[in-house]
């Protein structure tokens, strides 16, 4: 029944975001004023039947309901309900579910909380979500519906892919999707105002905070999911540029720059083009990359079933969203106003380069992304990796830090230059230290790390220059959010700069009871031991490691198997030390009885997440600045006209 | 003035040209074998105790004898090696010579497996720790190569054989004859 109720939901919310567009389209045109307010109450009602659809999902995973081919092929009775829970979106069906889910909810937000938008304007752009929602759930109904009955009912399901059950499981891909499908909300803006054409620091305002939002959501979503890849993959590697990963970046680099544009676009009324642009392809990155991701067009090599009508669906998705807003902007923003100009040293133009240098990012992930597809179709196989990724993008990277330190400094339509030396100076002089020692006590390190561990001390100290002489406790928040998230950035960078200068990897074949060095610490092997968990069974390794004469501390990586499916995972075992961790996986036994043994010094590698924990934290300040500053300015209007 | 309106059309320019790429990329026939690096090579040098008692074990030596043979990568603990083993028998009846890597067995298991599922080999070597199935470029259970008279790597296929991969296969052995 639970099934059957979950599809007829998902049906339902379908038929509304029909009818949500069809109203909204109707009220926008000459006589049809009396049907404005018959917009909102329906894309709420479409948010709430979607999740409860999401929910009833959930529910058929709790149970562990087999008669439901999707529990079947993806549960199994025996595994903790923590991962039956999650498991609903660790696979194809579930996680689209979860996709448009969140769409809807976050049309039926706007719904409910937008007021400073003009009317048209948010009816548009509510008619915008719900056509793009229509979309999604055609696709899922047709091409991927979870709520498929299978019979006969087998006596088992076949369980969750073992590198899936983690708690990482249970609140990295939800997160991610809130900010991935949760920038939806811009495109929808973006296109509202283009058919209104309302495009002004009014709509600007309006945006920012959802913009905001999306953006913290995705910051913590890929931190969160570079972390985990760290933990559970066991090759001990934080970032691996591999298309899925791509996915979520070109995304976020696009909100980065649209954050900031719309900030130019809110304060100046400037970037109007460039910003509506932005907006569409924020979206549009989220859309694509989950048209690489899931019609496994180019994770071809790895053994996912991959449904060639899946892809088409999406890719005509694809071309129907991003060509027709594309050709709306293409028709409609030449009408749009001229911002005010600004001079060559001014915040504008530290913004602009900041929006240039995110693009030219962006622009060289996704063609790295995509190059095998090109060359594919010239009849050549290849893969782009690292290697590519970090030589072109790492150097941009470093300049567009660089500006980032220099641009809060500067005063908005026009500075001084001679000035702007001035307030650089302490910064320039903190990173010329830093490098002078590198140089003199560190050993020889690649010049990308060198340069990094260089930039990122002048960096954190420009971060901090925001705050200079202010009343601390009389700074807006937003002003805190700026610098608390660009201090993120410094010490992120900084921690992949110090683990990519200073990692100190052992590889060894020990016998039990044999010492191991790994890089300042010294290992014991003492053995190894079989543990038994709720649905896998391990062999755990027991290892005593110190640092000179301090004190001992354990560390247990295991080589697991988990009952169903049958597969061998790694666990590796990590501590957690102030400047660094240590990390150990176990591999297999030699004929010998000799056990491969993988050691990693890390130091100072726990920055790089939590600088990004400090960026969405920084991003959350500022939404939290934003909306209390537009409450009180609501109030101070209110008061005025009373 | 005029320019400016031509940027504007610049985005939908560059995703019509994405999606003609993507769309052939989804439709274009992909060949998704993957390839051994040591196609072409000779087969490195290894010998290997016997698996089962009584029966010849397998060495590099056995398989530069003039005669192209197939050697086949397996275990009895693979259950798509018994998915395949039909088809070895098929390929054995033809007088197709075929040789068993056994990768991580035990006796008793073995003679169980052969006895189960059918036993097409003519020898069968025991690579207790996977080394010589490294050495020849076989990273998993079942693969099975072709290999010619002089002892060169023409073929390589990657699990299980298949009625549909029979002819492939076959034609592999014809080629390297």
């Amino acid at each position: 029944m639970i099934a059957e109720a979950g599809l007829a939901l998902l049906w339902l919310a379908a038929a509304l975001s029909l009818l949500q567009l069809i109203l909204g389209w109707a009220a926008l045109r000459p006589g049809g004023e009396g049907l404005l307010r018959l917009v909102r109450p329906v894309a709420v009602a479409q948010g709430l039947l979607a999740a409860l659809a999401f929910l009833a999902l959930i529910w058929l995973f709790l149970r562990t309901d087999l008669s439901v081919k999707l529990v079947a092929a993806n549960s199994h009775s025996m595994k903790p309900w923590l991962y039956k829970f999650a498991g609903a979106w660790g696979n194809h069906e579930g996680s689209m579910l979860l996709w448009v889910t969140v769409l809807a909810v976050a049309g039926a937000a706007v719904a409910l909380f937008e007021r400073r938008l003009r009317q048209d304007t948010l009816i548009a752009t509510l008619a915008a979500q719900a056509a793009i929602g229509l979309g999604f759930y055609a696709f899922l109904l047709f091409a991927s519906n979870p709520f498929t009955r299978l019979s006969p009912v087998p006596v088992e399901g076949n369980g969750l892919n073992p590198l899936l059950q983690d708690p990482g499981l249970a609140f990295h891909p939800p997160t991610l999707y809130f900010g991935y499908v949760g920038i939806s909300i811009a495109f929808s803006f973006a296109v509202g105002a283009l058919i209104t054409r309302d495009v002004g620091p009014a709509f600007a305002r309006a945006m920012r905070p959802w913009v905001l939002a999306a953006w913290i959501f995705l910051t913590l979503g890929i931190t969160a999911g570079s972390y985990w890849a760290y933990y559970e993959l066991g090759w001990g590697g934080w970032w691996f540029w591999d298309p899925v990963e791509n996915a979520s970046l070109m995304p976020w680099l696009a909100a980065t720059a649209l954050l900031h544009s719309v900030t130019v676009l809110a304060t100046r009324a400037g970037l109007r083009a460039w910003t509506i642009m932005l907006a569409v392809v924020a979206f549009s990155m989220s859309m694509i990359g989950t048209f690489l991701v899931r019609s496994g067009i180019l994770t071809s090599v790895h053994a996912f079933a991959v449904d060639p009508l899946r892809g088409a669906f999406i890719l005509a998705l694809l071309a129907f969203y991003i060509g027709g807003a594309l050709l709306l902007f293409g028709l409609r923003v030449r009408h749009v106003k001229e911002g005010s100009t600004f001079e060559i040293v001014s915040r504008e133009a530290a913004l602009v380069v900041n929006n240039l240098l995110l693009s030219v990012i962006l622009g060289l992930v996704f063609v790295g992304t995509l190059y095998p597809l090109v060359t594919q179709a010239f009849g050549q196989e290849i893969s782009v990796g690292p290697p590519y990724f970090n030589a072109v993008a790492g150097p941009i990277a470093l300049i567009l830090v660089a500006v980032m330190a220099i641009g809060p400094m500067l005063r908005w339509r026009r500075d001084r230059a001679r000035e702007l030396g001035g307030r650089i100076a302490v910064p320039v002089l903190i990173s010329a230290a830093a490098l002078l020692a590198l140089v003199i006590l560190a050993p020889p390190i690649g010049i990308l790390p060198l340069l990094g561990l260089t930039v990122a001390p002048g960096v954190a100290a420009a971060s901090i220059a925001p705050l200079w002489r202010r009343n601390l406790r009389r700074t807006p928040f937003f002003i805190w959010g700026m610098v608390i998230a660009h201090l993120g950035i410094a010490v992120s960078l900084a921690g992949m700069a110090s683990e990519s200068a200073f990692i100190t990897e052992t590889l060894v074949a020990a016998s039990p009871g044999e010492m191991v060095t790994a890089g300042p610490f010294s290992v014991r092997f003492k053995g190894v031991t079989p543990v038994v968990g709720p649905n896998w069974t391990a062999v755990e390794a027991d290892l005593e490691a110190r640092r000179g004469t301090g004190a001992a501390f354990a560390l247990r990586p295991q080589a697991r198997l988990f009952s169903s499916p049958p597969t061998p995972t790694s666990e590796a075992a990590i501590r957690t030390l102030w400047d660094g961790q240590l990390y150990v996986s176990l591999g297999a036994e030699d004929t010998a009885g000799r056990w491969q043994l993988r050691l990693w010094w890390k130091p100072f590698v726990t920055l790089i997440w939590f600088g990004g924990g400090m960026i969405a934290f920084g991003g959350f300040l500022s939404l939290i600045g934003r909306l209390r500053r537009e409450r009180r300015g609501r109030h101070e209007e209110e008061e005025a006209t009373a | 003035m005029k320019t400016l309106r031509l940027v504007l059309w610049v985005p939908l320019i560059a995703f019509l040209v994405f999606l003609g790429v993507v769309a052939f990329g989804l439709y274009a026939p992909s060949d998704r074998q993957i390839r051994s690096g040591l196609i072409g090579r000779s087969i490195p040098d290894f010998d290997l105790a016997p698996a089962m008692p009584g029966r010849p074990g397998l060495s590099s030596a056995n398989l530069r004898v003039g005669q192209p043979h197939l050697v086949n990568v397996f275990a009895s603990w693979c259950l798509p090696c018994r998915v395949e083993a039909p088809q070895l028998e098929a390929l054995a009846r033809r007088g197709i010579p075929i040789d068993g890597i056994a990768v991580r067995d035990r006796q008793q298991d073995l003679a169980q497996f052969l006895t189960n599922y059918g036993d097409p080999f003519r020898a069968i070597g025991a690579d207790v720790d996977r080394r010589v199935q490294m050495e020849i470029g076989s990273a998993g259970v079942p693969e099975t190569f072709v290999i010619d008279g002089r002892g060169v790597i023409r073929h390589q296929h990657i699990g299980a054989i298949t009625e549909g991969d029979m002819a492939t296969i076959v034609a592999a052995y014809e080629a390297a004859r």
